[in-house]
């Protein structure tokens, strides 16, 4: 990690452990969080439908992108089928709340079901790092996919699944601005869960695989169960937001869950910047916004140049490669690092340092 | 039990595995030499094919000096990936350059549908197209020169490395990186160098591959399917490679075999690699023939 300057208020000393491990470090910092909230919540009452299903589809990426988080950014393992975890999630929740189970309790069982899931699949990655893990979640993402295609009585096979409309008491959540609550709920849910559990030992033991495992087993973490933890706190989420997923489209395809979303998530994360929480929503909001933003560009330029217009569609892929690579080479620590060396760098204002 | 089926699928399976050993050689070449796992070898391998078919079909030239136009674009392209991309992250970690690799292949993914096409197009005739009678079975000649072929570029791999000044440099490189600098051996060369070796390879199985069916973008999956394959022989053994190629190769067809004969679940042909690369981890994490990546603190 680079220096990053972090001016706190004057007065402000961390006198105990116990003070410098709060959730959120300043005052300000708790009420810009719960403004935030307050102000998203209130969204329906200003935005039509098409800032509400950005709103929503923000929360849902982001609640995935934050399981990938603490699997990817906070322990260090690779997985390159998160894609299928969150896949796993929409079918799981399609399914139990098929079999007469309110949608609301079928989400969380869902989560739960791809936690399982995402346990055997950590199986394997606890004995394996680095390259070798990666290329084994690779193939996990290919094992799920084909059970997609091929469980019709969990999946519906390829004709895919139903899923139904979520209801609280009879009050049925149906449209963009109700279902926007739920998924704001999870959301809060999901980040202050994970913000806390980075206070918490287990966060730290996971921390510490991270950095160096042969010290963390050194100093009696067991790397095993740590990793494999691990796999679960991250598929458990990615199980939440596939179901979520599901409910808000009403209808859950075995398409949609390729190689090509687990990538996806992998850049939200690098592009929000790996290890942060906040990082993951930031990223989540940039690699939903980035394709749609090129498609306008696209289309502006198509008006000069004719020929751009049928590439709009390989465009929007093309953003998306070229901004991982474009983060990598420019900017690894991500937006959260942009972010607060920009609010340094007003606040220390005239002064650099 | 259909014996005749099980050779044909047999043989089928030996001249794919043969064009898998070469693209997973590929792939063992550049991490062995430069530690980077490279996601878009399948991306390298479907370019090399669509630039020679550009340069046959829309610029009219002889295949042959198309094929050799084509090589040397790959060279370039493959330098140029290297200098531009890999270079800035040195010392990074693993996922940093997990994911580099991985969104040149989404661009180069994109890319490509953009300029050729989405649809697999045929080579013009180049080779007839007859079959020659071996030993009772029909192999067609577009097959068995992709055999000879794969063969010859596996011969030219195995004198480079043994003898040639520039292999051995890059095994010194590759055995260890500061003492090999200390030779005089410019380490930032080796790694263009390998990086222009695995995509002038990867370009011509490409070729190969379009020649014996068509280039389509969805050829790119060959990528993926090296995995298995590198599992199999350890991702750091060029002989492991080809090894895992041909295995995963025969296991494909042999999975096909048993599914469309006895078990009838479908789809066995492209699934049952990964199944064997997570057994395979979990008994060796290092793949058969990988060396153990041993710590001491």
């Amino acid at each position: 990690m680079a220096h990053v300057p972090n001016p706190r208020p004057t007065g402000d000393f961390r006198a105990t452990y116990a003070a410098d491990r709060t959730l959120f470090r300043t005052r300000n910092e708790t009420m810009a969080v719960l403004a935030g909230v307050v102000l998203v919540a209130l969204c329906p009452l200003v935005f039509g439908g098409y800032v509400l299903s950005q709103l929503i589809m923000i929360g849902i990426y982001g609640i995935a992108a934050l399981g990938l988080n603490v699997l990817t950014g906070m322990t260090g393992q690779i997985s390159l089928g998160h894609g299928a975890f969150f896949g796993f999630g929409a079918f799981a929740s399609a399914w139990i709340s098929g079999n007469g189970i309110p949608v609301l309790i079928a989400i969380p069982l869902a989560g739960l079901m791809t936690m399982a899931v995402g346990m055997i699949f950590g199986i394997p990655a606890a004995r394996l790092k680095g390259l070798y893990l990666a290329i084994a979640t690779l193939a996990s993402q290919y094992i799920l996919q084909d059970f997609f295609a091929r469980a019709d009585w969990f999946t519906g096979g390829t004709y895919g699944s139903l899923a139904e409309t979520a209801s609280f008491f009879g009050f049925q959540l149906n449209s963009d601005a109700r279902y926007l609550y739920l998924v704001l709920f999870w959301v809060v849910i999901a980040f202050v869960a994970v913000a806390n559990l980075a206070r918490t030992r287990d966060g730290r033991a996971l921390v510490a695989v991270r950095d160096h495992y042969l010290s963390a087993e050194i100093m009696g973490i067991n790397l095993t169960r740590y990793r494999i933890l691990s796999f679960g706190i991250s598929s458990f989420f990615a199980g939440i937001a596939g179901a979520l997923y599901g409910h808000y489209l009403g209808f859950v395809s075995a398409e949609g869950f390729t190689i090509l979303l687990s990538i996806e998530f992998l850049a939200m994360i690098i592009i929000g910047g790996l290890g942060s929480v906040s990082g993951s929503l930031l990223g989540a909001a940039f690699i939903l916004l980035l394709p749609q933003a090129m498609e306008v560009f696209a289309n502006g330029v198509a008006t000069v140049v004719p020929a751009i217009a049928q590439g709009t569609a390989y465009i929007k892929q093309m953003s998306v490669g070229a901004a991982i690579i474009l983060f990598l080479v420019l900017e690894p620590q991500g937006l959260v690092h942009r972010w607060r060396m920009t609010r340094a760098s007003w606040k220390l204002f005239p002064f650099s340092h | 039990m259909n014996t005749s089926l099980l050779i044909q699928l047999l043989v089928n399976g030996v001249i794919v595995g043969m064009l898998y050993g070469i693209v997973a050689m590929c792939f063992v070449l550049i991490y062995k030499s430069t530690q980077v796992v490279n996601f878009a070898q399948g991306e390298f391998v479907v370019l090399g094919a669509w630039v020679c078919l550009a340069l046959v079909v829309n610029m009219g030239l002889p295949f042959w000096l198309a094929f050799l136009f084509s090589l040397v674009f790959m060279m370039v392209f493959g330098i140029l990936v290297q200098v531009v991309l890999l270079r800035p992250l040195l010392g990074e970690p693993v996922i940093s350059v997990i994911m580099a690799t991985i969104g040149l292949s989404i661009f180069m993914q994109a890319t490509m549908n953009w300029i050729f096409g989405n649809n697999a197009v045929r080579f013009p005739q180049v080779f007839d197209r007859g079959t020659v009678e071996i030993a009772g079975l029909n192999v067609e000649t577009a097959y068995l020169m992709s055999f000879v072929l794969s063969l010859v570029v596996m011969g030219l791999f195995f004198w480079f490395f043994q003898y040639s000044r520039w292999g051995l440099a890059m095994r010194a490189t590759a055995y260890n990186q500061q003492i090999a600098q200390s030779l005089g051996i410019s380490v930032g060369r080796v790694f263009a160098m390998a990086w222009a070796i695995s995509a002038v390879v990867s370009g011509i199985a490409g070729v190969v591959i379009g020649l014996v069916s068509a280039v389509s973008n969805s050829l790119a999956i060959i990528g993926i399917k090296v995995f298995p394959a590198v599992i199999v022989g350890g991702l750091d053994s060029i002989v492991g490679a080809i090894i895992g190629g041909l295995t995963i190769g025969i296991l494909e067809n042999l999975a096909e075999f048993v599914d469309g004969q006895y078990l009838h679940i479908g789809n066995m042909y492209s699934v049952a690699p990964f199944y064997v690369l997570l057994i395979i981890l979990m008994i060796k994490p290092y793949g058969l023939l990988g060396t153990p990546d041993i710590e001491r603190v």
